[in-house]
């Protein structure tokens, strides 16, 4: 072994030129400062949830010192400004459910068969324009699809079908509908890369097999992309269910526990939204109640987040 | 490990540099006689005695616990080409990633046994893998051009590394690449606007820019078209001159073509058929693996029996 | 294409659809066959025209709704109880450009720095970089609002305790869209190949060097067009910005640290849209106009950009 330290002199061919050490000339710690400094970027992130959890939790736990967990969790009367004041989450838990179940009812089937009709019948052109323009739709602030079915939708679909708008202007249905509209393109996207993630041998050998374009995007393409659509369907409610603007303008403010489209209802957000702007004092109970709304609703996106993002990496190890 | 650089050898140790490749044949699995010919050559131009620039002992390189090659020992000389062949799978690439530490890009990849390089342990614990790709560049299967106009390509490592004279750099490394008089009037144009052929010499000419000792090539030319092949097969036995090389390919009249000596490996079952690892056959002078191999494994081989 | 177990399970689905679809496949397509083609073919398009006149319509309605109050009055006059005619956004819209600049500050580094981070440096096989990762992800699916909770508890009040003024907003808001920025990046660094990264290491550069020189460049256009989506998120933003403080009427000009209140345009508009007054919504039309113009040239620019560079390896 030591004889071998001298061996690297050169030898009689070529440019006789000392070998250079491999070690490093400086020790670059400007490299380590950037890598640990983009480090502490990614961390952020984790300091962000951590933010979110403690600032939920700790007004939370104060909350739960004041009212008991099940008269929160199933009481069924939602006056919390009230004097004397109840609890009961039940209300604004089925209001944000029925403004988001309505939302579903629309986009599921317009978003999906736009997903089916950008993957399997659009040609590249038609392809290149759609998806842009349902991404603008994607890219329209809330607060622009409240107004319009504050001011536009709700007037009109009283107008035909007056069963819809119990208390002129707000509906938990048209509400839900303008949600709807929201989460359209998220399905249709997300759904579209699913199914063109789908490869192309699968639609090959159904059709070598005689089946019509029809069969081919509902029996092979559609099952096969199966959990990224669903995906997409999960993320969507999640979003439906976080959705703030469009319910604060258009459900109106009435905790009640229906799931009549027609109804005034109100929602988990709209109550955060609603009850948090005026100027309350920190550590009262209406303070408090705010963040224990906030918690509940926090947990729900997340479950339905966590398993949408399974979902999404599901398909993905599959066809990736 | 620290390196004296000396100018001149001792006569122990000029004597101890002329018998350590004897060590390679006794390993199991090789074998070329050199200690035969160190001594017996009349001629007096012994093969096996020149400056060694990589000497490999009992390599085994795994992904992920999984051997990908296994016990490989051969040393690789200055100023040749170099050529490792077989089947793929065989762990040539994997191999030759070794050489200059592209592997520790791949974090489930372990290298296990020796690889000196001038004597230094290129994998000892100061090294600094950076320092190392700087003298042992690396041309790639697939031209990978920059996304950048032709003068940056080559530019790009000069700049990286601090040199100077950019220009003339550049110049030099585009003449020695042969590629000069076909480039010199659009510098400034995209890379991505030339023939594949075109950008594989871009990137050997951007190897070159950066003045490393050793250039690797995995497989150059299999994403290429004949012409552009026999471009760059001439340009290897100028450049060698210059560098020392090591070259991977699938294709053994290339090898036999270009290379001073040849290395063959081969896929290796065990028992269950479950594990399969590159093992190094036979490593000798090209002439003597094409025309009269030792192991029988090679002849079936570079006679097209199998593979 | 498909390996492994599930890929295994995937084709085993796909082929059983494919021949439960073609079991008569021998004989001539049935009349029935072609008639339910065309039939789900026209629900296909019907689905999709209901999305895009559901699009043109929000456009459409608030654009006619909105046309009598639009003007120069909208961008030079502050907002007004009394006088709906002469009332418009002028310190809402400063307060969002105020706003914007601040998230874009924020959240142009630290998204590109941790998605850089994410992609070139971290070992996606350590427990605490899948982490990080999942948890980008599922904060990119937290509802606004909560983030305006956060907002209230942590910025405004709580640890950092800034009060209710603009920055806090702008900080409110750039958590919201750091997901977004980084997600966005770390796809557009990820479709730079590595045979590129290969190549600069290589020729000795170091790993920055190979990110600064050749990996960021080569995904900008990308991360620009993440970059504008987010940003026009966060204008349109409305929920978060009702908790940190964003007041209504505030009719002088804001500044970034002034604690006498600052205001943002989609939370001004969505005031004037609460109010009965005719002339009241007829503003907040022309206000919906306004943001949408701004964000669909920002937003048809992204796209824009995206399909431009798509593609180039």
């Amino acid at each position: 072994m030591e004889a071998r330290d001298t061996i690297g002199a050169f030898g009689q061919r070529g440019p006789a030129r000392p070998v250079p050490s491999l070690e490093a000339p400086s020790p670059r710690y400007g490299e380590k400062l950037i890598k640990l400094s983009l480090a502490l970027c990614a961390l952020l992130s984790v300091v962000t949830t951590t933010a979110i959890v403690i600032s939920l939790l700790v007004p939370t736990i104060e909350f739960f010192g004041e009212v008991g967990i099940t008269d929160f969790l199933f009481g069924t009367n939602w006056a919390p400004t009230f004097e004397p004041a109840s609890f009961g989450v039940l209300p604004i838990v089925v209001g944000t459910f029925s403004t988001a179940l309505w939302g579903m009812m629309f986009a599921i089937p317009i978003g999906l068969a736009s997903a089916v009709w950008l993957s399997e019948y659009a040609s590249p052109r038609q392809r290149k324009l759609i998806k842009p323009v349902l991404e603008v739709l994607a890219g329209i602030p809330t607060v622009a699809i409240g107004i319009f079915a504050l001011i536009f939708l709700s007037p009109q679909i009283e107008k035909v079908f007056p069963f819809m708008v119990n208390v002129p202007p707000f509906s938990a249905g048209i509400a839900g509908l303008a949600i709807g509209l929201m989460i359209v393109p998220i399905i249709a996207s997300i759904s579209d890369d699913a199914m063109r993630a789908v490869p192309g041998g699968l639609r090959e050998a159904a059709y070598g097999l005689g089946s019509t374009k029809m069969k081919v995007a509902t029996r092979v393409v559609f099952p096969a992309a199966i959990s990224g659509i669903v995906a997409s369907l999960v993320l969507a409610g999640s979003r439906a269910v976080g959705e703030t603007m469009i319910v604060l303008l258009v459900a109106g403010a009435s905790p009640n526990l229906t799931l009549d489209p027609g109804s005034s209802v109100l929602t988990m957000t709209a109550f955060i939204g609603q009850t948090a702007t005026g100027d309350i004092s920190t550590g009262s109970i209406t303070y408090d109640t705010i963040f224990a709304v906030g918690t509940l609703l926090f947990i729900i996106t997340l479950i339905l987040n966590m398993f949408a993002i399974r979902m999404v990496r599901k398909y993905r190890e599959v066809y990736e | 490990m620290t390196l004296e650089v000396n100018g001149q050898m001792t006569e122990k140790e000029r004597k101890e540099n002329l018998t350590l490749p004897s060590e390679p044949s006794q390993e199991k699995g090789l074998s070329h006689q050199i200690a035969v010919k160190a001594d017996g050559d009349e001629s007096g131009v012994d093969v096996w005695a020149k400056d060694k620039v990589f000497e490999v002992k009992d390599v085994t390189v795994s992904y992920a616990n999984k051997a990908a090659v296994k016990d490989v020992t051969m040393d690789i000389y200055k100023n040749e080409v170099t050529a490792m062949i077989g089947p793929s799978g065989c762990g040539k690439s994997t191999l030759l990633r070794c050489l200059n530490r592209m592997n520790d890009l791949v974090p489930s990849a372990r290298v296990d046994g020796e690889i000196f390089y001038h004597g230094q342990d290129l994998y000892g614990p100061t090294v600094d893998p950076v320092q190392v790709r700087k003298m042992i560049g690396m041309v790639f299967q697939k031209p990978n051009p920059f996304p950048k106009s032709i003068y940056d390509n080559i530019a790009f490592g000069p700049r990286v590394l601090g040199m100077d004279n950019i220009d003339e750099r550049v110049e030099k490394a585009l003449k020695g690449a042969a590629l000069w008089d076909e480039v010199k009037d659009r510098l400034k144009d995209n890379a991505y606007g030339m023939s594949g052929g075109q950008q594989q010499r871009l990137c050997i000419a951007r190897t070159m820019a950066v003045e490393p000792e050793v250039i690797l090539m995995d497989e150059p030319c299999s994403a290429l078209d004949p012409i552009s092949t026999g471009k760059i097969e001439d340009l290897m036995a100028e450049l060698k001159e210059q560098f020392s090389i090591v070259i991977v390919t699938h294709n053994m009249q290339q090898a036999a073509r270009v290379s001073d000596k040849t290395a063959f490996l081969i896929v290796e079952l065990d028992a269950t058929e479950n594990n399969r690892w590159g093992q190094l056959v036979e490593y000798d002078e090209t002439e003597k693996v094409f025309t009269n191999p030792a192991d029988q494994r090679t002849e079936d081989y570079v006679t097209g029996k199998v593979g | 294409m498909a390996s492994g177990t599930p890929g295994t399970e995937r084709n085993r689905l796909a082929t059983a659809g494919a021949r439960a679809a073609t079991v008569t496949s021998l004989e001539r397509q049935p009349r029935g066959d072609i008639w339910m083609g065309n039939i789900f073919f026209a629900i296909l398009l019907f689905a999709l025209t209901i999305a895009l006149v559901g699009l043109a319509a929000i456009i459409l309605q608030a654009a006619i709704n909105g046309a009598p109050a639009f003007g120069w009055n909208l961008i030079t006059n502050g907002p007004s109880t009394l006088n709906p005619e002469e009332a418009g956004f002028r310190p809402a819209i400063i307060g969002t450009i105020y706003l914007i600049l601040g998230v874009i500050v924020l959240v142009v580094p630290l998204g590109i720095g941790a998605a850089v981070y994410l992609e070139e440096y971290a070992d996606g096989t350590r427990w605490w970089n899948r982490t990080v990762e999942l948890n980008v992800q599922n904060l990119a699916g937290v509802p606004s609002i909560i983030y305006g909770i956060l907002g209230l508890a942590f910025i405004v009040r709580g640890p950092l305790d800034l009060g209710f003024i603009l920055v806090a907003g702008s900080l409110t808001l750039a958590l919201l869209v750091l997901p977004t920025v980084i997600l966005a990046s770390r796809e557009a660094i990820r479709a730079v190949p590595p045979s590129i990264r290969e190549g600069s290491l290589a020729l000795g550069a170091t790993e920055w060097q190979t990110i600064r020189r050749q990996v960021l460049p080569a995904s900008i256009p990308g991360i620009v067009t993440g970059v504008i989506l987010a940003i026009s998120r966060a204008i349109g933003e409305t929920a978060p910005l009702l908790l940190v403080g964003a007041a209504t009427f505030v009719t002088f000009n804001p500044t970034f640290t002034g604690d006498n209140g600052y205001s943002a345009l989609p939370v001004l508009i969505f005031n004037y849209a609460t109010r009965p007054q005719d002339e009241f919504r007829v503003l907040a039309s022309a206000g919906v106009i306004l943001m949408l113009i701004v964000l669909l040239l920002m937003n048809s620019f992204a796209v824009w950009l995206r399909n431009r560079y798509e593609q180039q390896w």
